[in-house]
């Protein structure tokens, strides 16, 4: 831990119209050390990578790589430099084949004509590296998310890096990915190559980073050894203050308002669609939290589609207050009060360009129909109270949403279908990619809304948050309903969750 | 706090046959646009007398090289995702400065490099417009449209006739290969420029970048590809390749008029989408560009041979056929995802 840091950055600033991303970071990177970068959505670690790799210029700051002075005008300019980096999104292109993907802009040449063949080659050694076997041939979106995740890790990787950053390269992998992700980590540090680790997931963190810098609000909180502080620590640093939400949550007994057999405001019977989910049994009451469990791909998403109109089933009977409907278009859906906050935010959820207010009142809107616009005092009022509720920051009602954290982002959004009161509430990840702290507010809000006698249907990949907050867990298993456990009580823990979904009998 | 043991996970590769037959997914447009060529020439040689002569297919080429040329400058910006609606009135700008000029005297062969000059700049600030001002693309070249277009009116709003003599000589050169079967120089040319095309979408970086900025731009940008030179690059090559389409048409018409080329960008358009490539970008072969300029060229044999059909019907068959292959493109799209 003597070495003097490859990357170096002072005093770094950077404003957005209306907010200040980053004032006076201070960041330093040594040969050889996993580096990971913490703080809450908003506090600027996105900004920060995208400041350095020139993706954004700015305001005011150094930056030094190898004690000289840098400034790239762009990705290109700093993967040349010996800056690569892998995103949170896969930023690859879908219809290309794996091997491009891996090779395009470097790709071997013999008198400026690529040799296919040869790049090909290189590229299926590359990944047999990472005990990935893909025919690199084929486009690469004809694989999952977690492969392609991958794959750019193998192109950032033989893009003979100095430094590597990763920005939350785990959050689509599973946990054996994610265990040989480390491997290869730990080996590049081996090498001398600096890594920049961002990842929401603290065991990970804990598991492979060296040191680590905590960010909160654009300002540098400070830089600590990660064997000198505890996650606990860790996290009173990133939020500014104790983590006494999460803990409270967790002690409430989860109660049903009124446990009487009420009319279940949605009941499914043998509802299905051949090739998304097998047909399932469910019932949602008022006032109750239903979690929906299983690994990636194993249906949730699909499930809760079914329920929102938003596919159509070719089985079974869907019932809403005991009458049976067919819900055509997530508009009928709506209609009958069911409201769907989409995981993917950015594609399916906030329109960037609009201001929060407008991406506030959007749905609300669309409900009313177009000839009968909300009166602007109206709209101040709501957008008011919810971005005071969810906390929702800068609390500017006029900022454009894509200048927004991701976490804000999705506070927007909930916002968005809260707005039009519903009595079913489907959340599809609405955690993901979000800070500690966030997390923590947006489950207190789902339990609240909760109470107060709207059904949500809670769907996470996290299996704590799912038992923290649900009633009722339905266990999916390869696009099967395999089972639902009880949960009033409290009393169920992950690994009974764990040992269902790995059986997937009935016990 | 998430990092929960994880059941065994089922290993993670993926069976090669299903791939292979979804990576054959992203042939389908030509391979229909190929099958639609031959039913199309089969349904000609049945119904008309000579049709079967092979002199019949060569005028295909030689009378839509001009097509071809334009439509393959097209094809590099739909790869891209992006759209040049000015290559028609750069097509007729074309015809008319290079009559104008060589009217007043001008040696063909100062002439043919100025107007391929004039088109490939016009090319280069649309494309430098596109990708500095960010401003659409179908905006963009909307704007040159009108310009080209009034430029070439303000020059002549006459047909002006060409008696130059290489242009009549390239105008009336014959390639034989037999009795009665011949091509023109331009269709050589149209040849020339669709091969080194292809070669150049193939085997080269620029190429691959193409499509790597029509998969998915910013992610291009991301992984340090030059997004914004070949983006102005694009421009620049549609805009060569009008101006060459340009001098291949005043070669068959040897005149020069500024209404030639009228609605020649949506012939172009059109072309390139019946030949599979995917108008958002990304996917598509310049060899299908090739087969659905030959589809709008035998469109137009049949209806001549057919004789009682007025000649409108023409764009009623590409209409039909336009929506058609759009359709299947968002069929096949759709599946793959």
């Amino acid at each position: 831990m003597v070495d003097p840091p490859i990357l170096q950055m002072t005093g770094i600033r950077k404003t957005f119209p209306g907010v200040v991303a980053l004032d006076g970071v201070d960041f330093s990177l040594r040969p050889g050390e996993v580096h990971a970068l913490m703080g809450e959505n908003g506090a600027g670690k996105s900004t920060l990578i995208k400041v350095l790799t020139g993706v954004y210029g700015i305001d005011a700051g150094d930056i030094t790589l190898d004690g000289a002075p840098v400034r790239f005008g762009g990705p290109l300019q700093a993967q040349q430099a010996g800056i690569s980096t892998v995103y949170q999104e896969v930023n690859l292109c879908a219809n290309l084949s794996v091997a491009e993907n891996i090779f395009i802009g470097r790709e071997p040449r013999r008198f400026g004509k690529i040799r296919w063949s040869e790049m090909r080659r290189r590229s299926a050694e590359l990944l047999a590296g990472l005990d990935l076997h893909l025919d690199v041939a084929a486009p690469l979106g004809t694989y999952s998310l977690a492969i392609q995740q991958m794959v750019a890790i193998a192109r950032a990787i033989d893009i003979s890096a100095k430094v590597l950053i990763l920005d939350e390269p785990t959050s689509s992998l599973d946990a054996s990915e994610v265990e040989r992700l480390f491997q290869v980590m730990r080996r590049l540090k081996r090498d001398g190559v600096a890594i920049l680790f961002i990842s929401h997931f603290l065991d990970q963190v804990y598991a492979v980073a060296d040191r680590m810098t905590v960010l909160r609000n654009g300002t540098l909180i400070g830089e600590y050894a990660t064997a000198e502080l505890t996650q606990m620590q860790l996290v009173t640093k990133m939020i500014g203050k104790e983590l006494t939400v999460l803990e409270r949550l967790e002690e409430e007994p989860r109660t049903v308002t009124a446990d009487a057999p009420r009319q279940p405001i949605v009941e499914a019977h043998e509802l299905g669609r051949t090739g998304a989910i097998a047909p399932f049994e469910l019932a949602i009451r008022g006032g109750e939290i239903v979690g929906l469990a299983g690994l990636l791909g194993s249906g949730r998403t699909e499930l809760a589609r079914l329920l929102f109109g938003a596919d159509r089933p070719d089985h079974g009977t869907l019932k809403i207050d005991g009458r049976p409907v067919t819900l055509r278009t997530p508009r009928m859906a709506m209609n009958h009060g069911i409201a769907f906050s989409s995981e993917n935010r950015r594609t399916e959820g906030v329109v960037g360009e609009l201001s929060v207010r407008e991406n506030i009142v959007l749905a609300l809107q669309a409900s009313r129909g177009w000839s009968r616009p909300i009166p602007r005092r109206k709209q101040d009022e709501l957008v008011e109270r919810y971005i005071k509720t969810l906390g929702i920051r800068p609390a500017d009602p006029d900022v454009a949403v894509r200048n927004l954290s991701g976490g804000n982002q999705q506070k927007v959004l909930l916002a968005r279908w809260l707005i039009t009161e519903p009595r079913l509430l489907i959340v599809d990840e609405p955690t993901r990619g979000i800070d500690v702290g966030a997390k923590a507010e947006i489950q207190r809000l789902l339990v609240e809304l909760a109470d107060g006698g709207m059904a949500v249907l809670f769907v996470s990949a996290e299996l704590e948050e799912v038992l923290r907050l649900s009633h009722k867990i339905e266990v999916l298993r390869e696009r099967h309903l395999i089972e639902e456990v009880d949960n009033t009580g409290g009393g169920v823990d992950a690994d009974r969750i764990m040992q269902a979904i790995a059986s997937g009998a009935k016990s | 706090m998430t990092d929960v043991k994880a059941p065994p996970q089922p290993e993670v590769t993926v069976a090669t046959p299903h791939k292979r037959r979804r990576a054959d997914r992203r042939h389908i447009p030509v391979l229909a646009t190929l099958a639609l060529l031959v039913l199309m020439y089969s349904l000609g040689v049945a119904n008309y007398d000579n049709f079967s002569d092979t002199q019949v297919l060569l005028n295909v080429f030689v009378d839509n090289a001009f097509l071809l040329v334009v439509a393959a400058g097209m094809t590099f910006v739909i790869l891209t995702g992006g759209i040049d609606l000015s290559v028609g009135a750069v097509v007729a700008l074309t015809t008319v400065v290079a009559a104008t000029l060589l009217n007043d005297g001008w040696p063909a062969a100062v002439v043919l490099p100025l107007v391929l000059l004039i088109g490939t700049t016009l090319g280069l600030g649309m494309g430098a417009v596109i990708h500095y001002f960010k401003v659409e693309p179908f905006i963009a070249t909307l704007a040159g449209m009108f310009l080209a277009r009034g430029l070439s009116l303000l020059i002549n709003r006459n047909s002006i006739p060409i008696t130059d003599p290489f242009w009549t000589a390239m105008a009336q050169e014959r390639i034989r290969f037999g009795p009665g079967i011949f091509i023109s120089t331009s269709v050589v040319i149209a040849a020339v420029v669709v091969l080194a095309g292809a070669a150049v979408l193939a085997y080269t970086r620029f190429g691959r970048t193409v499509y790597a900025i029509g998969g998915n731009a910013d992610s291009a940008l991301l992984m340090g590809l030059p997004v914004g030179r070949t983006r102005i690059a694009v421009y620049t090559i549609s805009g060569f390749c009008s101006a060459l389409g340009g001098v291949l048409l005043s070669f068959y018409m040897l005149s020069g008029y500024s209404l030639h080329a009228q609605g020649m960008e949506l012939d172009a358009i059109a072309a390139v989408v019946i030949g599979g490539v995917i108008l958002t970008g990304g996917s598509g072969y310049l060899f299908g560009t090739v087969l659905g300029v030959l589809v709008l060229g035998l469109i137009q044999t049949i209806i001549t041979f057919q004789g009682t059909l007025s000649s409108w019907w023409t764009k009623i068959v590409i209409g039909i056929l336009l929506f058609a292959f759009i359709v299947l493109q968002r069929l096949v799209t759709r599946r793959a995802r």
